[in-house]
Protein backbone atom coordinates (compact mmCIF):
# COMPACT_ATOMS: atom_id res chain seq x y z
CA UNK A 1 0.00 0.00 0.00
CA UNK A 2 0.90 3.29 -0.57
CA UNK A 3 0.26 6.90 1.08
CA UNK A 4 -1.60 9.79 0.09
CA UNK A 5 0.12 13.30 0.16
CA UNK A 6 -3.07 15.63 0.82
CA UNK A 7 -2.29 19.68 -0.54
CA UNK A 8 -4.62 23.03 -0.82
CA UNK A 9 -5.05 24.77 -3.68
CA UNK A 10 -3.19 26.52 -5.91
CA UNK A 11 0.53 24.52 -5.19
CA UNK A 12 2.97 26.74 -7.05
CA UNK A 13 6.17 25.54 -8.60
CA UNK A 14 7.75 27.61 -6.03
CA UNK A 15 6.29 25.86 -3.50
CA UNK A 16 7.19 22.39 -5.11
CA UNK A 17 10.30 23.60 -5.34
CA UNK A 18 11.78 27.03 -5.09
CA UNK A 19 14.41 28.32 -7.83
CA UNK A 20 17.24 28.72 -5.43
CA UNK A 21 17.36 24.53 -5.35
CA UNK A 22 17.00 24.01 -9.19
CA UNK A 23 19.77 21.47 -11.01
CA UNK A 24 21.54 24.92 -11.96
CA UNK A 25 22.00 26.29 -8.60
CA UNK A 26 22.73 22.76 -6.96
CA UNK A 27 22.78 19.65 -8.39
CA UNK A 28 20.40 17.21 -10.96
CA UNK A 29 21.03 14.13 -7.73
CA UNK A 30 19.90 16.25 -5.32
CA UNK A 31 16.65 16.83 -6.75
CA UNK A 32 14.26 14.80 -4.74
CA UNK A 33 15.58 16.21 -1.45
CA UNK A 34 14.43 19.57 -2.72
CA UNK A 35 10.40 18.39 -3.17
CA UNK A 36 8.35 21.06 -0.81
CA UNK A 37 11.75 21.56 1.17
CA UNK A 38 9.75 24.97 2.33
CA UNK A 39 6.21 24.34 2.03
CA UNK A 40 6.28 21.02 3.59
CA UNK A 41 9.87 20.03 4.90
CA UNK A 42 8.21 16.47 5.73
CA UNK A 43 7.43 15.36 2.43
CA UNK A 44 10.94 14.37 0.81
CA UNK A 45 12.39 12.55 3.75
CA UNK A 46 9.02 10.31 4.53
CA UNK A 47 7.97 9.91 0.82
CA UNK A 48 8.00 6.42 -0.63
CA UNK A 49 8.18 5.89 -4.23
CA UNK A 50 4.25 4.33 -5.60
CA UNK A 51 3.00 7.46 -3.02
CA UNK A 52 0.06 9.63 -5.10
CA UNK A 53 -0.24 13.60 -4.38
CA UNK A 54 -4.02 14.61 -4.19
CA UNK A 55 -4.62 18.08 -4.62
CA UNK A 56 -6.97 20.71 -4.86
CA UNK A 57 -7.42 23.15 -7.60
CA UNK A 58 -4.79 24.59 -10.04
CA UNK A 59 -1.92 22.41 -9.18
CA UNK A 60 1.31 23.50 -10.47
CA UNK A 61 0.91 26.99 -11.32
CA UNK A 62 3.70 29.39 -11.95
CA UNK A 63 6.85 28.49 -13.55
CA UNK A 64 7.90 26.78 -16.37
CA UNK A 65 10.25 24.55 -14.22
CA UNK A 66 10.24 21.48 -15.37
CA UNK A 67 12.60 20.61 -12.79
CA UNK A 68 9.60 20.87 -10.22
CA UNK A 69 7.35 17.72 -11.76
CA UNK A 70 11.02 15.96 -12.06
CA UNK A 71 11.81 16.50 -8.63
CA UNK A 72 8.41 14.72 -7.92
CA UNK A 73 9.45 11.50 -10.72
CA UNK A 74 12.25 11.16 -8.31
CA UNK A 75 10.40 10.88 -5.42
CA UNK A 76 8.28 7.79 -7.01
CA UNK A 77 5.46 9.90 -7.06
CA UNK A 78 2.83 7.59 -9.06
CA UNK A 79 -0.04 9.97 -10.29
CA UNK A 80 -1.47 13.13 -9.22
CA UNK A 81 -4.94 13.86 -8.69
CA UNK A 82 -6.60 17.28 -8.74
CA UNK A 83 -9.32 19.06 -9.73
CA UNK A 84 -7.60 21.42 -12.31
CA UNK A 85 -3.67 21.73 -13.27
CA UNK A 86 -2.30 24.84 -14.56
CA UNK A 87 -1.21 24.60 -18.01
CA UNK A 88 2.33 24.28 -18.46
CA UNK A 89 2.80 21.98 -15.26
CA UNK A 90 0.30 19.67 -16.97
CA UNK A 91 2.58 19.62 -20.53
CA UNK A 92 5.47 19.13 -18.10
CA UNK A 93 4.05 15.92 -16.27
CA UNK A 94 2.65 14.61 -18.88
CA UNK A 95 5.89 14.57 -21.07
CA UNK A 96 7.77 13.01 -18.30
CA UNK A 97 5.44 10.45 -18.08
CA UNK A 98 3.27 11.15 -14.73
CA UNK A 99 -0.39 10.06 -14.54
CA UNK A 100 -2.28 13.00 -13.88
CA UNK A 101 -5.73 12.66 -13.09
CA UNK A 102 -8.75 15.64 -13.29
CA UNK A 103 -11.03 15.28 -10.38
CA UNK A 104 -11.29 16.63 -7.33
CA UNK A 105 -10.68 13.78 -4.28
CA UNK A 106 -9.72 16.22 -1.77
CA UNK A 107 -12.98 15.58 0.08
CA UNK A 108 -13.25 11.57 -0.32
CA UNK A 109 -9.23 11.33 1.22
CA UNK A 110 -7.41 12.52 4.00
CA UNK A 111 -3.44 12.93 4.41
CA UNK A 112 -2.02 9.66 5.10
CA UNK A 113 -4.61 7.69 3.93
CA UNK A 114 -3.01 3.93 2.40
CA UNK A 115 -4.17 3.58 -1.17
CA UNK A 116 -3.20 1.43 -4.11
CA UNK A 117 -3.26 2.63 -7.39
CA UNK A 118 -4.34 0.28 -10.43
CA UNK A 119 -3.27 2.45 -13.63
CA UNK A 120 -4.26 0.09 -16.08
CA UNK A 121 -7.70 0.10 -14.56
CA UNK A 122 -7.48 3.65 -13.70
CA UNK A 123 -8.84 3.02 -10.01
CA UNK A 124 -7.97 3.96 -6.99
CA UNK A 125 -8.15 1.59 -4.10
CA UNK A 126 -8.90 2.68 -0.41
CA UNK A 127 -10.11 1.70 2.78
CA UNK A 128 -13.23 2.78 1.88
CA UNK A 129 -13.84 1.19 -1.45
CA UNK A 130 -12.21 1.79 -4.95
CA UNK A 131 -12.70 4.97 -6.91
CA UNK A 132 -13.02 5.01 -10.51
CA UNK A 133 -10.76 7.85 -12.10
CA UNK A 134 -11.70 9.74 -15.22
CA UNK A 135 -9.63 8.20 -18.02
CA UNK A 136 -7.67 11.32 -20.08
CA UNK A 137 -7.70 12.21 -23.58
CA UNK A 138 -6.76 9.30 -26.03
CA UNK A 139 -3.74 11.50 -26.99
CA UNK A 140 -2.88 11.81 -23.42
CA UNK A 141 -2.97 8.43 -22.57
CA UNK A 142 -1.09 7.69 -25.56
CA UNK A 143 2.17 9.65 -24.22
CA UNK A 144 2.09 8.12 -21.03
CA UNK A 145 1.92 4.20 -22.30
CA UNK A 146 4.70 5.15 -24.10
CA UNK A 147 6.45 6.98 -20.88
CA UNK A 148 6.51 10.40 -21.96
CA UNK A 149 6.55 12.76 -25.31
CA UNK A 150 10.33 11.59 -26.12
CA UNK A 151 10.24 8.22 -26.18
CA UNK A 152 6.44 8.95 -28.10
CA UNK A 153 8.14 11.13 -30.69
CA UNK A 154 10.76 8.57 -31.01
CA UNK A 155 9.05 5.54 -31.61
CA UNK A 156 6.30 7.67 -33.69
CA UNK A 157 8.35 10.19 -35.69
CA UNK A 158 5.55 12.67 -35.22
CA UNK A 159 3.87 14.78 -32.28
CA UNK A 160 0.08 14.32 -31.26
CA UNK A 161 -2.11 16.02 -33.70
CA UNK A 162 0.54 15.41 -36.54
CA UNK A 163 -0.37 12.81 -38.89
CA UNK A 164 1.32 9.97 -40.41
CA UNK A 165 4.27 10.65 -42.74
CA UNK A 166 4.22 14.14 -42.28
CA UNK A 167 7.44 16.36 -42.88
CA UNK B 1 -16.24 30.38 -40.63
CA UNK B 2 -14.55 33.34 -38.62
CA UNK B 3 -11.44 32.94 -36.54
CA UNK B 4 -10.12 34.65 -33.75
CA UNK B 5 -6.40 35.87 -33.48
CA UNK B 6 -5.01 33.19 -31.68
CA UNK B 7 -6.82 30.53 -34.71
CA UNK B 8 -6.04 33.00 -37.46
CA UNK B 9 -2.13 32.47 -36.01
CA UNK B 10 -1.91 28.90 -35.39
CA UNK B 11 -3.63 28.31 -39.15
CA UNK B 12 -1.20 29.92 -40.43
CA UNK B 13 1.32 28.19 -38.55
CA UNK B 14 0.13 25.12 -39.23
CA UNK B 15 -0.82 25.37 -42.49
CA UNK B 16 -4.40 24.34 -42.36
CA UNK B 17 -7.74 26.13 -40.66
CA UNK B 18 -8.40 24.94 -37.26
CA UNK B 19 -10.10 26.33 -34.47
CA UNK B 20 -10.35 25.91 -30.50
CA UNK B 21 -10.20 22.28 -29.51
CA UNK B 22 -7.99 21.45 -32.14
CA UNK B 23 -4.58 19.36 -32.40
CA UNK B 24 -1.89 21.06 -34.28
CA UNK B 25 1.59 20.72 -35.11
CA UNK B 26 2.68 23.84 -35.83
CA UNK B 27 6.19 25.50 -37.08
CA UNK B 28 7.73 27.68 -34.79
CA UNK B 29 8.97 31.10 -35.94
CA UNK B 30 11.35 31.09 -33.10
CA UNK B 31 12.09 29.29 -29.78
CA UNK B 32 14.29 30.04 -27.05
CA UNK B 33 16.00 29.05 -24.04
CA UNK B 34 17.28 30.56 -21.15
CA UNK B 35 20.71 30.30 -19.09
CA UNK B 36 19.03 28.23 -15.71
CA UNK B 37 17.03 25.87 -18.23
CA UNK B 38 19.70 25.87 -21.28
CA UNK B 39 21.41 22.97 -19.33
CA UNK B 40 18.74 20.79 -18.90
CA UNK B 41 17.26 21.27 -22.60
CA UNK B 42 20.93 20.56 -23.92
CA UNK B 43 20.90 17.13 -21.83
CA UNK B 44 17.46 16.36 -23.51
CA UNK B 45 18.95 16.96 -26.76
CA UNK B 46 21.94 15.18 -26.33
CA UNK B 47 21.48 12.43 -23.90
CA UNK B 48 17.43 11.48 -24.77
CA UNK B 49 17.10 13.21 -28.60
CA UNK B 50 21.21 12.17 -29.35
CA UNK B 51 20.97 14.81 -31.45
CA UNK B 52 24.41 16.12 -32.98
CA UNK B 53 23.29 19.31 -35.00
CA UNK B 54 19.87 21.24 -34.36
CA UNK B 55 18.00 21.59 -38.27
CA UNK B 56 17.01 24.98 -38.03
CA UNK B 57 19.68 27.26 -35.55
CA UNK B 58 17.89 29.98 -37.28
CA UNK B 59 14.96 29.66 -35.32
CA UNK B 60 16.99 29.51 -31.93
CA UNK B 61 17.74 32.02 -29.39
CA UNK B 62 19.57 31.84 -26.09
CA UNK B 63 19.24 34.34 -23.45
CA UNK B 64 21.71 34.59 -19.76
CA UNK B 65 19.23 36.56 -18.04
CA UNK B 66 18.09 34.70 -15.06
CA UNK B 67 21.31 34.39 -12.89
CA UNK B 68 23.34 37.10 -15.16
CA UNK B 69 26.49 37.53 -14.36
CA UNK B 70 26.79 34.55 -13.05
CA UNK B 71 26.18 34.41 -9.01
CA UNK B 72 28.34 30.89 -8.05
CA UNK B 73 30.11 28.16 -9.58
CA UNK B 74 27.61 26.07 -10.79
CA UNK B 75 25.31 28.86 -12.73
CA UNK B 76 29.00 29.56 -14.15
CA UNK B 77 29.63 26.32 -15.40
CA UNK B 78 26.12 26.04 -16.86
CA UNK B 79 26.66 29.35 -18.84
CA UNK B 80 29.48 27.88 -20.07
CA UNK B 81 28.01 25.19 -21.42
CA UNK B 82 25.14 27.04 -23.26
CA UNK B 83 28.34 29.56 -24.84
CA UNK B 84 29.85 25.99 -25.74
CA UNK B 85 26.14 24.52 -27.03
CA UNK B 86 25.45 28.33 -29.25
CA UNK B 87 28.70 28.20 -31.08
CA UNK B 88 28.44 24.44 -31.45
CA UNK B 89 25.23 25.20 -33.15
CA UNK B 90 25.59 27.92 -35.10
CA UNK B 91 23.08 29.74 -32.98
CA UNK B 92 23.78 33.47 -33.75
CA UNK B 93 21.01 34.82 -31.82
CA UNK B 94 22.57 34.67 -28.31
CA UNK B 95 22.33 36.95 -25.83
CA UNK B 96 25.13 36.89 -22.54
CA UNK B 97 25.28 38.67 -19.60
CA UNK B 98 23.96 42.37 -19.48
CA UNK B 99 21.32 42.36 -22.75
CA UNK B 100 18.55 42.05 -20.56
CA UNK B 101 15.74 39.72 -20.01
CA UNK B 102 14.74 37.00 -22.85
CA UNK B 103 10.96 38.43 -23.54
CA UNK B 104 11.99 42.24 -23.36
CA UNK B 105 15.17 41.16 -25.69
CA UNK B 106 12.73 38.82 -28.16
CA UNK B 107 10.66 41.97 -29.22
CA UNK B 108 12.96 44.80 -28.45
CA UNK B 109 15.31 42.55 -31.62
CA UNK B 110 12.53 41.64 -33.68
CA UNK B 111 12.91 38.05 -32.73
CA UNK B 112 9.31 37.88 -32.94
CA UNK B 113 7.04 39.98 -34.82
CA UNK B 114 3.18 40.14 -35.41
CA UNK B 115 1.26 37.27 -36.84
CA UNK B 116 4.52 34.70 -35.53
CA UNK B 117 4.34 31.74 -33.38
CA UNK B 118 7.06 31.73 -31.01
CA UNK B 119 7.83 29.54 -27.71
CA UNK B 120 10.31 29.77 -24.53
CA UNK B 121 11.47 28.12 -22.15
CA UNK B 122 10.33 30.58 -19.52
CA UNK B 123 6.16 30.59 -18.51
CA UNK B 124 6.35 34.85 -19.15
CA UNK B 125 6.60 33.89 -22.88
CA UNK B 126 2.88 35.36 -23.57
CA UNK B 127 4.40 38.66 -23.67
CA UNK B 128 4.53 38.37 -27.47
CA UNK B 129 1.14 38.98 -27.51
CA UNK B 130 1.59 42.68 -26.70
CA UNK B 131 2.67 42.61 -30.96
CA UNK B 132 -0.01 40.37 -31.75
CA UNK B 133 2.13 37.00 -31.86
CA UNK B 134 1.26 33.85 -30.35
CA UNK B 135 3.91 33.19 -27.43
CA UNK B 136 3.66 30.90 -25.11
CA UNK B 137 5.91 29.04 -22.24
CA UNK B 138 6.26 25.58 -22.22
CA UNK B 139 9.01 22.72 -20.01
CA UNK B 140 12.76 21.84 -20.75
CA UNK B 141 11.31 18.40 -23.05
CA UNK B 142 9.12 20.30 -25.08
CA UNK B 143 11.46 23.25 -25.85
CA UNK B 144 14.44 20.61 -26.36
CA UNK B 145 12.11 19.33 -28.88
CA UNK B 146 11.29 22.28 -30.31
CA UNK B 147 14.85 22.89 -30.89
CA UNK B 148 15.31 19.57 -32.24
CA UNK B 149 12.33 19.63 -35.15
CA UNK B 150 11.40 23.29 -35.42
CA UNK B 151 7.63 22.46 -34.55
CA UNK B 152 5.73 21.69 -31.39
CA UNK B 153 2.40 20.57 -30.90
CA UNK B 154 -0.38 22.06 -29.13
CA UNK B 155 -4.01 22.21 -28.34
CA UNK B 156 -5.37 25.31 -29.98
CA UNK B 157 -7.31 27.41 -27.01
CA UNK B 158 -10.74 28.80 -26.77
CA UNK B 159 -10.11 32.49 -26.38
CA UNK B 160 -11.79 35.19 -23.49
CA UNK B 161 -12.31 38.40 -24.92
CA UNK B 162 -11.66 41.25 -23.29
CA UNK B 163 -12.58 44.94 -24.52
CA UNK B 164 -10.81 48.07 -23.01
CA UNK B 165 -12.86 51.57 -22.79
CA UNK B 166 -11.94 54.96 -21.97
CA UNK B 167 -8.32 55.61 -20.86
CA UNK B 168 -6.39 54.71 -17.72
CA UNK B 169 -5.99 57.66 -15.33
CA UNK B 170 -3.01 59.70 -14.49
CA UNK B 171 -0.41 57.34 -12.15
CA UNK B 172 -2.34 54.62 -13.09
CA UNK B 173 -0.67 51.89 -15.15
CA UNK B 174 -1.11 48.43 -17.42
CA UNK B 175 -0.16 46.48 -13.92
CA UNK B 176 -2.94 48.10 -11.92
CA UNK B 177 -5.55 46.78 -14.87
CA UNK B 178 -3.69 43.03 -15.05
CA UNK B 179 -4.61 43.23 -10.86
CA UNK B 180 -7.57 44.34 -11.38
CA UNK B 181 -8.65 42.08 -14.13
CA UNK B 182 -6.63 38.75 -11.50
CA UNK B 183 -8.77 40.00 -8.68
CA UNK B 184 -11.86 39.14 -10.80
CA UNK B 185 -10.27 36.15 -12.97
CA UNK B 186 -8.40 34.57 -10.74
CA UNK B 187 -5.14 32.65 -10.43
CA UNK B 188 -6.78 30.27 -12.67
CA UNK B 189 -9.26 31.94 -14.48
CA UNK B 190 -7.83 31.38 -17.78
CA UNK B 191 -6.44 28.23 -17.59
CA UNK B 192 -5.48 26.91 -21.19
CA UNK B 193 -7.31 29.67 -22.27
CA UNK B 194 -6.13 32.42 -25.19
CA UNK B 195 -6.57 36.15 -24.01
CA UNK B 196 -7.43 38.94 -26.31
CA UNK B 197 -7.57 42.44 -25.41
CA UNK B 198 -9.23 44.65 -27.76
CA UNK B 199 -9.74 48.97 -27.82
CA UNK B 200 -5.84 48.98 -26.50
CA UNK B 201 -5.29 52.01 -28.46
CA UNK B 202 -4.45 54.45 -25.66
CA UNK B 203 -2.04 51.55 -24.07
CA UNK B 204 1.57 51.66 -25.79
CA UNK B 205 3.50 48.44 -26.74
CA UNK B 206 5.46 48.84 -23.23
CA UNK B 207 2.12 48.59 -21.48
CA UNK B 208 0.57 45.89 -23.28
CA UNK B 209 4.01 43.94 -22.85
CA UNK B 210 2.86 43.96 -18.96
CA UNK B 211 -1.07 43.10 -19.81
CA UNK B 212 0.37 39.99 -22.06
CA UNK B 213 3.26 39.18 -19.47
CA UNK B 214 0.84 39.07 -16.45
CA UNK B 215 -2.38 37.04 -18.42
CA UNK B 216 0.20 33.85 -17.31
CA UNK B 217 -0.64 34.58 -13.60
CA UNK B 218 -4.35 34.12 -14.67
CA UNK B 219 -3.43 30.96 -16.26
CA UNK B 220 -3.66 31.72 -20.06
CA UNK B 221 -1.91 29.53 -22.80
CA UNK B 222 -1.50 33.20 -24.81
CA UNK B 223 -2.91 36.74 -24.39
CA UNK B 224 -3.31 39.09 -27.76
CA UNK B 225 -3.43 42.42 -28.11
CA UNK B 226 -5.49 43.12 -31.35
CA UNK B 227 -2.88 44.87 -33.83
CA UNK B 228 -3.35 48.64 -34.64
CA UNK B 229 -1.22 51.39 -35.73
CA UNK B 230 0.71 51.08 -33.17
CA UNK B 231 1.56 47.43 -34.11
CA UNK B 232 2.60 48.29 -37.68
CA UNK B 233 5.03 51.21 -36.45
CA UNK B 234 6.83 48.19 -34.63
CA UNK B 235 6.50 45.66 -37.18
CA UNK B 236 4.46 45.04 -40.38
CA UNK B 237 1.29 42.51 -39.66
CA UNK B 238 0.45 40.01 -42.35
CA UNK B 239 -3.25 40.66 -44.08
CA UNK B 240 -4.24 37.67 -42.95
CA UNK B 241 -4.11 38.95 -39.18
CA UNK B 242 -7.66 40.77 -38.34
CA UNK B 243 -10.01 40.64 -36.06
CA UNK B 244 -13.40 38.77 -37.59
CA UNK B 245 -16.79 39.88 -36.39
CA UNK B 246 -18.12 36.73 -36.04
CA UNK B 247 -15.26 34.48 -34.08
CA UNK B 248 -16.12 33.33 -31.55
CA UNK B 249 -15.68 33.91 -27.80
CA UNK B 250 -15.80 31.83 -24.86
CA UNK B 251 -16.58 34.75 -22.52
CA UNK B 252 -16.53 38.71 -23.48
CA UNK B 253 -15.49 40.68 -20.54
CA UNK B 254 -15.40 45.12 -20.77
CA UNK B 255 -12.98 46.56 -18.27
CA UNK B 256 -13.56 50.72 -17.69
CA UNK B 257 -10.03 51.72 -18.16
CA UNK B 258 -11.21 54.98 -16.26
CA UNK B 259 -12.49 53.50 -12.90
CA UNK B 260 -9.23 51.18 -12.61
CA UNK B 261 -7.12 52.72 -9.53
CA UNK B 262 -3.69 52.22 -7.82
CA UNK B 263 -3.86 48.55 -7.03
CA UNK B 264 -1.25 45.98 -4.73
CA UNK B 265 -1.31 41.77 -4.68
CA UNK B 266 -0.84 40.66 -0.99
CA UNK B 267 1.85 37.90 -0.74
CA UNK B 268 1.27 34.80 -1.43
CA UNK B 269 -1.35 35.25 -3.95
CA UNK B 270 -1.59 37.09 -7.42
CA UNK B 271 -5.01 37.57 -6.51
CA UNK B 272 -5.44 38.37 -3.29
CA UNK B 273 -5.53 42.32 -4.51
CA UNK B 274 -6.36 45.38 -2.59
CA UNK B 275 -6.25 48.79 -2.99
CA UNK B 276 -2.64 50.29 -3.19
CA UNK B 277 -4.23 53.34 -0.29
CA UNK B 278 -5.48 50.03 1.94
CA UNK B 279 -2.33 49.66 2.78
CA UNK B 280 -0.47 51.92 4.59
CA UNK B 281 0.32 50.01 7.57
CA UNK B 282 2.33 47.78 5.38
CA UNK B 283 6.19 49.07 6.01
CA UNK B 284 9.04 47.68 3.50
CA UNK B 285 12.67 47.16 3.49
CA UNK B 286 13.33 46.64 -0.23
CA UNK B 287 11.86 48.31 -3.29
CA UNK B 288 12.10 46.47 -6.43
CA UNK B 289 11.30 48.15 -10.17
CA UNK B 290 12.49 45.51 -12.96
CA UNK B 291 11.31 42.35 -14.55
CA UNK B 292 10.30 41.41 -17.77
CA UNK B 293 6.53 42.62 -16.46
CA UNK B 294 7.53 46.11 -15.78
CA UNK B 295 11.26 46.79 -16.16
CA UNK B 296 11.14 49.28 -19.30
CA UNK B 297 11.84 52.76 -20.50
CA UNK B 298 8.30 53.80 -19.46
CA UNK B 299 8.27 52.11 -16.33
CA UNK B 300 11.78 53.92 -14.74
CA UNK B 301 10.03 57.27 -16.22
CA UNK B 302 6.91 56.56 -14.31
CA UNK B 303 9.04 55.72 -11.05
CA UNK B 304 11.09 58.62 -11.82
CA UNK B 305 8.56 61.33 -12.39
CA UNK B 306 7.42 60.20 -8.35
CA UNK B 307 10.76 59.87 -7.13
CA UNK B 308 12.02 63.51 -9.30
CA UNK B 309 14.02 65.97 -6.35
CA UNK B 310 13.79 63.43 -3.41
CA UNK B 311 14.93 61.04 -1.34
CA UNK B 312 13.44 57.45 -0.44
CA UNK B 313 12.91 57.02 3.16
CA UNK B 314 15.19 56.24 5.43
CA UNK B 315 15.98 52.24 5.96
CA UNK B 316 14.27 51.88 2.45
CA UNK B 317 16.72 50.14 -0.19
CA UNK B 318 15.60 50.90 -3.60
CA UNK B 319 16.35 48.15 -6.13
CA UNK B 320 16.47 49.43 -10.46
CA UNK B 321 17.11 46.80 -12.89
CA UNK B 322 16.57 48.03 -16.06
CA UNK B 323 14.99 45.29 -18.49
CA UNK B 324 17.80 45.47 -21.58
CA UNK B 325 20.71 47.25 -21.95
CA UNK B 326 18.74 49.38 -24.55
CA UNK B 327 16.44 50.45 -21.41
CA UNK B 328 19.16 51.18 -19.63
CA UNK B 329 20.65 53.71 -22.36
CA UNK B 330 17.42 55.04 -22.97
CA UNK B 331 17.52 55.86 -19.29
CA UNK B 332 20.81 57.22 -19.24
CA UNK B 333 20.34 59.48 -22.12
CA UNK B 334 17.16 61.03 -21.02
CA UNK B 335 18.16 61.65 -17.14
CA UNK B 336 15.68 58.94 -15.97
CA UNK B 337 18.77 57.32 -14.42
CA UNK B 338 20.25 60.22 -12.83
CA UNK B 339 17.10 61.01 -11.08
CA UNK B 340 16.71 57.30 -9.56
CA UNK B 341 20.64 57.68 -8.73
CA UNK B 342 19.52 60.83 -7.04
CA UNK B 343 16.88 59.76 -5.19
CA UNK B 344 19.12 56.78 -3.47
CA UNK B 345 18.41 53.92 -6.26
CA UNK B 346 21.08 50.88 -6.38
CA UNK B 347 20.65 50.01 -10.19
CA UNK B 348 21.90 46.62 -11.16
CA UNK B 349 22.79 44.73 -14.39
CA UNK B 350 20.13 44.58 -16.96
CA UNK B 351 18.24 41.20 -16.53
CA UNK B 352 16.02 39.52 -14.40
CA UNK B 353 17.43 40.41 -11.09
CA UNK B 354 15.80 39.14 -7.82
CA UNK B 355 12.89 38.28 -9.24
CA UNK B 356 13.48 34.61 -9.19
CA UNK B 357 15.41 35.17 -5.90
CA UNK B 358 18.77 33.61 -6.64
CA UNK B 359 20.81 36.48 -6.53
CA UNK B 360 21.35 40.60 -6.26
CA UNK B 361 18.35 40.92 -3.61
CA UNK B 362 17.61 37.87 -2.19
CA UNK B 363 15.48 38.52 0.73
CA UNK B 364 16.01 37.72 4.33
CA UNK B 365 13.24 35.82 7.04
CA UNK B 366 11.22 38.28 8.16
CA UNK B 367 11.52 41.15 5.36
CA UNK B 368 8.79 42.97 2.84
CA UNK B 369 9.94 43.54 -0.70
CA UNK B 370 7.21 45.78 -2.96
CA UNK B 371 8.22 44.51 -6.41
CA UNK B 372 7.25 45.69 -10.01
CA UNK B 373 7.27 41.83 -10.71
CA UNK B 374 4.54 39.59 -11.46
CA UNK B 375 5.22 36.67 -8.69
CA UNK B 376 4.72 37.37 -4.69
CA UNK B 377 4.56 33.42 -3.89
CA UNK B 378 6.02 32.59 -0.48
CA UNK B 379 10.00 31.45 -1.23
CA UNK B 380 9.86 33.63 -4.69
CA UNK B 381 12.52 35.73 -3.73
CA UNK B 382 14.44 33.90 -0.83
CA UNK B 383 12.94 33.24 2.91
CA UNK B 384 9.73 32.13 3.00
CA UNK B 385 9.25 33.87 5.48
CA UNK B 386 9.60 37.05 3.71
CA UNK B 387 6.73 38.55 1.85
CA UNK B 388 6.42 40.21 -1.47
CA UNK B 389 3.66 42.98 -2.67
CA UNK B 390 3.31 43.01 -6.26
CA UNK B 391 2.09 46.50 -7.74
CA UNK B 392 2.90 49.33 -10.60
CA UNK B 393 6.42 51.09 -10.96
CA UNK B 394 4.21 54.08 -10.14
CA UNK B 395 3.23 52.70 -6.26
CA UNK B 396 6.62 51.42 -5.93
CA UNK B 397 8.34 54.48 -6.12
CA UNK B 398 5.38 56.19 -3.66
CA UNK B 399 6.14 53.36 -1.29
CA UNK B 400 10.00 53.88 -1.75
CA UNK B 401 8.91 57.22 -0.66
CA UNK B 402 7.53 56.97 2.63
CA UNK B 403 8.82 53.52 3.32
CA UNK B 404 5.45 51.51 3.46
CA UNK B 405 2.44 51.02 0.76
CA UNK B 406 1.48 53.93 -0.86
CA UNK B 407 -1.13 54.85 -3.12
CA UNK B 408 1.12 57.09 -5.64
CA UNK B 409 -1.50 59.74 -6.43
CA UNK B 410 -1.13 60.88 -2.63
CA UNK B 411 2.77 61.34 -2.90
Amino acid sequence: MNRVWLFGDDIDTDQIIPGRYSPYMTSEEELARYAFIEHRPGFAPNVEPGDIIVAGKNFGCGSSREYAPRALLRCGIAAIIAPSFARIFFRNALNLGIPLFEVDLTDQLADGDEVRLDLAASRLHTGRGPIELPRPPAFVEAIQREGGIVAYYQRRGRFPGESNGAH
Amino acid sequence: MAQTLSEQVLSSASGRTVYAGELVVVELDRVMTIDSIAPEVIDVLEHELGMEELPYPERCAVFIDHVAPAANVATAEGQVRARRFVKQQGISRFYDSGCGVCHQLMVEEHLVEPGMVAIGSDSHSTTYGAIAAFGTGMGTTDIALAFATGRTWMRVPETVRIDLTGQLPDRVDAKDLTLHLLRDVRADGFTYRAVEFHGVSTLSISSRMTLSSMTTEMGAKAGLSVPDALTRAFAPVPDWLAVQDDAIYLDRRVVNLGAVEPLVARPPRVDDVVPAGSLDDVTVDQVFVGTCTNGRLQDLRAAADILRGRRVAQGVRLLVVPASRAVLQGAVADGTLAVLLDAGAAVGPPGCGPCIGRHLGVLGAGEVCFSTSNRNFSGRMGSPQARIYLGSPQTAAATALRGRITDPRDV
